[in-house]
């Protein structure tokens, strides 16, 4: 199996923004791969390259074993895009907007219908109406059938489920599972940590660099030290408390719950939940649980992550 | 008062901190001056004279020669009668004109009155007659000096229009501002509709699909080519029947050039936006590049041949000079394609030259 | 929470032309809360925002914001009241200290206050090296904490939070909430709207805007139950489908 895309040392830089650093990797070709990371991460530039939209300071890429500076009217029509914000037609219908683009390829709607019809579906009742008066879950449905029309060899696309609601982003991932049975290779991005489990692969990015790539699972799994849920009524005071505790390695909240590490690393985890809730009771909380869960993409994001950078000196 | 005092100081660090605009502002009344100073100059100088001399002596040589010896004065030709005079003055050529009568020495040494035209050109009504001033003191003070009895010599002053059949000023005016507008228009609608793209975003999708620049950019012109042909149409008859703007020539030629302008004015806005990306910058650009030249160096308010010459020079760059020469020409003289070819001809290569250059500097990529 | 009410909205209303934005709302924010305000793009939540930190008149209804009624006392809401958004929070090309003065000053603070607050919010941030820079060259985590010290620098009884975390790391968002719940045990009251449904737990109470109106408000916990969700996720979810089905 060759591989889709190829990067090597990647850099870009803007001003003295540098938005994506000494970045490497390769993606399979069938496969749907994942860049998970909030804004900022230089998800976004880094697909500009790949796409030909961009060109980068140094490095290489390659997608469909073609070079992304060099040849880029060779990749073009090969490629679909859907860019991180809404860039179709808004004063166009629906159907006007998918003639567009289809048009643009060499090719019209007409012929690719069956290609895209598991989206259309759901779009045909609204044909007519203009895009720019689609909800955002129908705009993001449109935008990838105007990236599908013309059969494309991979897919591109930068944080497709922002800005969407909770129903129709899982909708949207239900069609590229599908589009990924025909042996599309899809390469997505998104700031939503939990959508990285719907993928073969995912490289989380920050800061412009990648801090790992791997399987999700493989990504949970390497979560060095057991995760404790920790609870109690009083939520602020509790978290206060476990940053005053002496053996806190690291404590955050996560919803109702605080995720706990401990910096011991031989003890056995049932010992520390015991010793947590004490520690906490002895402080006058009230309600206090600890319990072990497995760490969450989110978690793994976090211990990547690290202690965050010092605010910069004049 | 703190707080007034605080807004007044964080406006003061804005302006003090965006360079960019600071230059603008402080530059640009500068600029204007300078442009502005120097197209509308009303100075009595290097003032093309004729004299039309029939028989020299040494009292039209004496007086000729204090004409010539003013800073005010340069004289471009000496004709023997007034036959020549018009042409001279209908090219632009002369701005005022000295006539003496024959045999000018020996009338006055009879004692009879010698009588001497000042003629000035007059499409801008108080330069001429400043002009006319200038000439007949210079001839006062020769006459002052002689103690010449009475009659003694004798100025006639005269004011003339430029050959126009019609003498109105709005014919003129109107064929000029006719180009004024369409150039404005044509060059916002380009450049709006790419930065537009740019803004919103749809040019990112329209960027990775196989369409090349050249494509993309015809695509934009000729549907606005077709609303501007409109425009030219509307604006013809308005100048017919509004302000009775004769039309001597061939109706289909001034509507062909007209298309040719707009495609001129077209490719001058797809040229500014092709290099930015904000919508605003793009209409200032374009206002500023197409309004300030065509308003000054057009020839349509401020006579060209009045310029220095290195603006009149500059003013052979600006595609409404040639398009207003061509509209005056059709529709007040009724001259055709034989005699107007050339500045076709420059049209042409203007509109090519423009639409080849927005080609090469469109990028093919988001920078 | 100190057993005062902050906010007080009854059937407050708000109509653009032949568009009801905000359709008779009816909350109560209490003192000392950490109150988050939740809804989908067009909902309402700016529309209702506005109405709250007095840039804005109701239709009809009535609201009480730090016990100042809407219609009449809108100077006094914003003089007890911060404000904080993700579109806009500092000035760019002024410094750090330059922007704090001046906000101080707009506020009324006088010169010897300005400088001891500023002092110690810039000791208390980390930020004592960085005083000097303008504010464009800060990350942009480091901008979010900076705008939300400000926003507190009058000492004010509530304070307005307005998408606040978007665009940053996980680690830094979190940082900054837990700058929020300083705040709020300290006896400011927190009204706060995000689309991070997982901040929405974070929240002493919540609630959801859908369409104009409010379709649910609670604790999270209580919200979870009535649902039967495991996470507010879930829940805007069940919440949110019976009124759609497919939108478009």
């Amino acid at each position: 199996m060759s591989d889709a895309v190829l990067v090597e040392g990647l850099c870009k830089s803007f001003g003295t923004t540098k938005a994506v650093r000494d970045v490497s990797l390769s993606v399979r070709s069938g496969e749907l791969f994942g860049f998970i990371g909030p804004d900022g991460a230089g998800k976004t530039t880094l697909f500009r390259i790949l796409a030909t939209l961009m060109l980068p300071d140094t490095g290489r890429a390659q997608v469909l074993g073609l070079d992304v500076v060099k040849e880029l009217w060779a990749l073009r029509p090969r490629l679909g895009y859907m860019p991180g914000r809404f860039s179709l037609y808004p004063d166009l219908s629906v159907e006007e907007n998918l003639r567009f683009f289809a048009a643009v390829f060499g090719t019209s709607l007409d012929e690719e219908y069956e290609q895209i019809e598991p989206i259309y579906v759901q779009l045909e009742q609204f044909k007519e109406r203009r895009a720019g008066a689609l909800s955002g879950g129908m705009k993001q449905k449109l935008a990838l059938c105007c990236a599908l029309v013309h059969r494309p060899d991979i897919l591109l696309l930068d944080e497709p489920t922002t800005g969407v609601d909770a129903v129709s982003r899982r909708e949207f991932w239900e069609l590229l599972a599908k589009f990924k049975e025909s042996g599309l290779t899809i390469v997505v991005s998104t700031p939503y940590m939990d959508e990285a489990t719907r993928c073969d692969r995912i490289a989380l990015m920050q800061s412009g660099r990648i801090l790992a790539i791997d399987t999700p699972h493989a990504v949970t799994e390497s979560f060095d030290r057991p995760l404790l849920a920790v609870r109690a009524d009083q939520r602020y005071e509790s978290l206060l408390a476990l940053r005053e505790y002496p053996h806190t390695h690291t404590v955050y909240p996560f919803g109702e719950m605080l995720h706990y590490t401990d910096a011991r690393a031989t003890l056995p985890v049932e010992t520390i939940g015991a010793e947590v809730v004490a520690f906490l009771e002895s402080r006058g909380l009230t309600g206090v649980s600890a319990a072990r869960i497995l760490a969450t993409i989110e978690d793994s994001f976090m211990a990547y992550l690290g202690t965050p950078e010092e605010a910069p000196a004049a | 008062m703190n707080a007034l005092r605080g807004l007044l100081q964080k406006e003061w660090r804005h302006i003090m901190r965006d360079r960019r605009t600071l230059a603008v502002i402080i530059l640009m009344p500068v600029v204007q001056v300078i442009l502005f100073g120097f197209a509308i100059r009303t100075d009595v100088r290097d003032i093309r004279l004729v004299v039309v001399d029939p028989t020299p002596d040494h009292v039209t040589l004496e007086i000729r020669h204090r004409l010539e010896a003013t800073d005010a004065f340069h004289t471009v030709a000496v004709l023997p009668n007034s036959e020549k005079l018009d042409g001279l003055f209908q090219r632009g050529q002369a701005e005022e004109a000295v006539v003496f009568e024959p045999q000018f020495a020996s009338r006055l040494e009879r004692g009879l009155p010698a009588r001497v035209d000042v003629i000035a050109d007059a499409t801008e009504p108080n330069t001429g007659s400043t002009r006319q001033n200038y000439a007949m003191a210079v001839i006062r003070q020769y006459q002052q000096e002689q103690g010449e009895p009475a009659p003694g010599v004798q100025i006639s002053a005269q004011l003339r229009t430029r050959f126009d059949p019609t003498a109105e000023s709005s014919h003129l005016f109107v064929p000029g501002l006719m180009a004024f507008v369409l150039t404005i228009i044509s060059a916002l609608m380009t450049a709006i509709s790419l930065t537009r793209e740019k803004e919103t975003g749809t040019m990112e999708a329209l960027l990775v699909s196989p369409l090349r620049p050249w494509q993309i950019i015809i695509g934009k012109v000729l549907p606005y080519l077709a609303i501007g042909f409109v425009s030219v149409v509307l604006v013809i008859i308005e100048a017919r029947i509004v302000f009775e703007v004769p039309l001597r020539g061939s109706v289909v030629l001034l509507l062909l050039e007209g298309l040719l302008y707009i495609l001129v004015s077209l490719s001058l806005g797809m040229l500014i936006s092709s290099r930015t990306s904000s919508q605003r910058v793009a209409m200032m650009g374009a206002m500023i590049g197409t309004m300030l030249p065509t308003m000054l160096l057009s020839g349509f308010i401020f006579p060209i041949e009045s310029m220095p010459t290195v603006l009149q020079g500059v003013s052979n760059v600006i595609p409404a000079k040639w398009f207003v020469t061509i509209a005056r020409s059709i529709m007040l003289k009724g001259i055709g394609l034989s005699y107007l070819w050339q500045e076709t001809l420059i049209l042409c290569g203007m509109a090519a030259a423009l639409l080849v250059l927005s080609t090469r500097s469109f990028h093919t990529r988001l920078e | 929470m100190n057993g005062t009410i902050a906010i007080q909205a009854q059937e407050l209303t708000r109509i653009f032309g032949s568009f009801t934005a905000v359709n008779r709302i009816t909350l109560d924010v209490h003192g000392g809360e950490i109150f988050g305000f939740l809804g989908a793009n067009g909902a309402g939540k700016t529309t209702a925002m506005r109405m709250f930190t007095g840039l804005l008149a109701p239709s009809s209804g009535t609201a009480r914001v730090a016990g100042h009624d809407v219609y009449t006392k809108s100077e006094a809401i914003k003089r007890s009241i911060g404000y904080m958004s993700q579109k806009f929070s500092l000035y760019e090309d002024l410094t750090i200290r330059e922007n704090i003065r001046l906000y101080g000053g707009v506020y009324g603070l006088r010169a010897q206050e300005i400088r001891s607050r500023s002092e110690e919010m810039l000791s208390r941030l980390g930020m004592e090296a960085s005083a000097d820079l303008q504010v464009r060259s800060l990350p942009l985590g480091w901008r979010q904490k900076l705008s939300f010290s400000v926003a507190l620098l009058h000492r004010p009884q509530i304070v307005f939070l307005d998408e606040p975390t978007g665009g940053v790391d996980p680690i830094t968002r979190r940082q900054f909430w837990e700058m929020i719940y300083q705040t709020a045990a300290a006896g400011t009251t927190v009204l706060v709207t995000t689309h991070y449904m997982d901040e929405a737990e974070y929240c002493d109470r919540i609630s959801i805007m859908v369409a104009g109106k409010i379709g649910a408000m609670g604790t999270p916990a209580e919200l979870k139950q009535h649902y039967a969700a495991d996470s507010m996720d879930e829940v805007f979810v069940r919440l949110v489908r019976p009124t759609n089905g497919e939108a478009a």
